[in-house]
């Protein structure tokens, strides 16, 4: 691995190296661009994953201090954990289940097809899904996703026969084993899935993409590469013309370092992002960093979420095999007459009894919830997923009565379900609970809302400074250097799972920012 | 005989019969309590376990109180079919609290005397329905709040929740399901060959 100088001011640094930072960083590498990335978590490896619920929650989440407020019901069960996702090299790469599905066309242009919605900041994106197309298919390649490149689509498991069968029955047309970025057979020299059931804990046979064992293992190769783990970002700074310069991190001795750079990448995840650029406040950027909008932090999106669990009375042991297994799309369209705008989709989903006893329906007890458990093996389960509506009040904002483990103010999380959230997940249950009833379950079950594994939008992209905090290149409207290159780019967050989208807009990225320094633009 | 001293997830990896070790005088002195049980012969953990008998120390609390946080644990998550043994391991996780916490420790001594008093004076001694109501009763408190989220883990989280449940636990070591049933089901007819193609073999 090379080895730059903390002077060093000529390194593009990111900040992150999961879906976003992780792809970006390899991307520029392979332009031959000097890059650092600091990662705040450890190393772990296919080898040292577990296949534990608990033990492995242990091992990748990121667990620092954060609050929550807001109506939602996260803030209830889970006040102290308003996300799932990772502090980990490879981030959320890791824990995500490997769902890569494209944003729709409208999807991009939600202002101009959905209208105005009170209480919804809604904004088209500053690109067109032309814009994203080809980038796509690059995307698609690089992870291996099924059902694209020629690639085959994976094996269902008992849990997508339970869905696939009650959803035909309904007469749903788009059912089947979802374009996942697991390999169905070996490639890229990983082999192909094993079944394990794990998917969540990390793949121990490396057959799920995580940039953990493809995008910087790549970078690395190239000589051009480094990467700093346990390297936990605090503050990012500027020289007297308001350009990023520095980026401050606390080391894994705790000591404090600053490595220089020339162009600064935040990929932090949509809470760690916007919590950056408001923790690097400054003299000249008394508001924080890139946020003349005022709109860091804001439109915080999570997805809408929600779950169905169904008990039948023969055995469907959902946890055998990959945890999504399968999905059916035809609800994702945008669809005024189901009384809400933009669209969702079913996709199994499993746990396994530790979890299962945590996220079934927190705070349960007494018979009814021992009922649950004690059909355990006779459940099938799936998650419901769809584009939530950005608020301005949904927020992240910096918590100034708690502080983590450095000194520095947490982040709280305010969210607000808006009126076609709910209308959404209402849709969302009934439709699920018909597609079980068709395959004859005996009871369901809705699951609230897990902590968010999607978090999006927290410095949106924007054709107008006003309105966003980056342009279409992912690039702040405020410092021509600083990138946003993680999910909190996304104007509005669609129904897809958004991990397929952040690798291709850090593909794009990667090539917009090599051409911008080559013309010494920045 | 032989006792299975109950531990749990130090090492998940292992089965529950691994760490066996005989419980000596000694080791009974030390603690204020011990709460011992036999599996039932038929249980599926009879077979995972060196021994029908468990004992499990307590540091902190005394006989009375492990055994009605073990009850109350019966209470709150009612499961016909897991011994004592597990939700023994109620009492043993809120008692390790306890020795190391003293706002803990006092929180559970209250909320086990108020949850004798709500049951009529001793919540060993009620009645199945007297217990359920003391317990419903405390829905909501701090104490009660300890204890139901104690449950989660202590009582699902290990081998013995996992074999009474019928759930695998680790299958990397076993290779995974692509071998061992992850499309077993048969009583729904199998999705069409475009919606799940067949598994790669190589």
């Amino acid at each position: 691995m090379a080895k730059f100088d903390f002077s060093d001011d000529s390194v593009v640094v990111i900040i992150g190296s999961g879906a976003g930072g992780g792809t970006l960083a390899n991307e520029l590498c392979q332009k031959g661009i000097k890059v650092v990335v600091l990662e705040a978590g450890g190393k772990q490896s296919n080898a040292s994953f577990i296949n534990d619920e608990w033990k492995s929650f242990s091992q990748l989440a990121w667990l620092d201090k954060r609050t929550t407020s807001g109506s939602w019901r996260v803030a209830k069960d889970f006040s102290g954990l308003p996300a799932w996702i990772c502090k980990t090299v490879g981030g959320t790469t890791t824990h995500w289940a490997g769902a890569s599905l494209r944003f729709q066309e409208h999807e991009f242009r939600t202002k101009t097809v959905y209208g105005e919605l009170a209480g919804a900041n809604l904004l088209d994106w500053p690109i067109t899904y032309k814009d994203l197309e080809p980038y796509y298919a690059k995307a698609e390649n690089k992870m291996g996703v099924t059902r694209t490149h020629g690639i085959p689509g994976l094996p269902g498991n008992n849990n997508f026969k339970v869905m696939y069968h009650g959803a035909t029955q309904l007469g749903y047309k788009e059912v089947h084993t979802g374009n996942m970025a697991i390999n169905s057979q070996p490639r890229d020299n990983r082999g192909r899935c094993m079944q394990l059931g794990f998917c969540f804990q990390g793949c121990k046979s490396g057959a799920k993409w995580s940039t953990l064992y493809t995008e910087l293992p790549a970078a690395d190769a190239t000589g051009h590469f480094e990467l700093r783990t346990q390297a936990h970002v605090t503050r990012i700074e500027h020289n007297a013309a308001g350009r990023v310069n520095a980026v401050v991190y606390i080391d894994q001795d705790g000591k404090e370092q600053r490595q220089k750079a020339r162009i600064v990448c935040v990929a932090g995840n949509a809470i760690e992002t916007p919590r950056l650029l408001l923790l690097s406040a400054s003299n000249l950027y008394k508001d924080g960093l890139a946020n003349s909008s005022g709109q860091v932090g804001r439109n915080y999106m999570r997805h809408m979420t929600g779950s169905v669990y169904a008990a039948f009375k023969d055995p469907v042991h959902m946890y055998r095999g990959t945890t999504m297994a399968g999905i059916v799309r035809d609800e994702a369209r945008h669809d005024t007459r189901r009384g809400f705008v933009g669209g969702y989709e079913l996709e199994t989903l499993s746990l396994g009894i530790p979890f299962m006893a945590a996220f079934l329906n927190p705070g349960g007890w007494g018979a009814d919830f021992a009922w649950w458990m004690d059909h355990y093996t006779n459940l099938a389960g799936m998650w419901l997923v769809g584009e939530d509506m950005p608020r301005e009040t949904n927020r992240v904002t910096l918590n100034t009565n708690v502080k983590d483990q450095y000194g520095n103010y947490v982040p709280n999380v305010h969210f607000d379900d808006h009126d076609n959230d709910i209308a959404m997940r209402n849709h969302a249950f009934t439709e699920a609970e018909r597609i079980y009833g068709a395959s004859g379950a005996i009871k369901t079950f809705r699951t609230p809302p897990y902590p968010s594994t999607h978090n999006l939008g927290t410095a949106r992209m924007s054709a107008r400074a006003q309105d966003g905090v980056c342009n279409r290149w992912g690039q702040t409207h405020d410092i021509p250097n600083l990138f946003i290159s993680d999910g909190s780019q996304f104007t509005t967050g669609g129904s897809e799972n958004p991990t397929l989208t952040i690798v291709t807009l850090a593909i794009r990225q990667a090539d917009y920012i090599a051409s911008q320094m080559t013309q010494k633009a920045i | 005989m032989r006792f299975i001293p109950i531990s749990q997830g130090d090492a998940p990896e292992t089965p529950v019969a691994s760490k066996h070790l005989p419980l000596t005088r000694r080791n009974l002195l030390k603690g204020t309590g011990v709460l011992m049980g036999t599996l039932a012969a038929s249980s599926p953990l009879a077979l995972l376990a060196p021994s029908t008998a468990w004992a499990l120390e307590l540091k902190f609390l005394n006989q009375t109180e492990g055994d009605t946080l073990l009850q109350m644990g019966r209470v709150l998550f009612p499961h016909a079919q897991l011994p004592d043994a597990v939700y023994a391991l109620l009492a043993k996780d809120l008692d390790g609290a306890a020795a190391t916490d003293q706002d803990k420790a006092r929180q559970l001594r209250e909320g086990l005397q108020h949850l004798d008093h709500l049951a009529g004076g001793s919540f060993l001694k009620a009645s199945a329905t007297r217990r359920l109501e003391a317990v419903k009763a405390m829905e909501g408190q701090d104490f009660f709040n300890t204890v139901r989220g104690q449950c989660v883990t202590s009582l699902y989280d290990n081998e013995m929740a996992y074999a009474t449940f019928g759930y695998e636990g680790s299958a990397w070591e076993k290779g995974g399901y692509i071998l061992r049933g992850f499309q077993d089901l048969k009583w729904l007819p199998d999705p069409t060959p475009e919606a799940s193609p067949a598994p790669y073999m190589g």
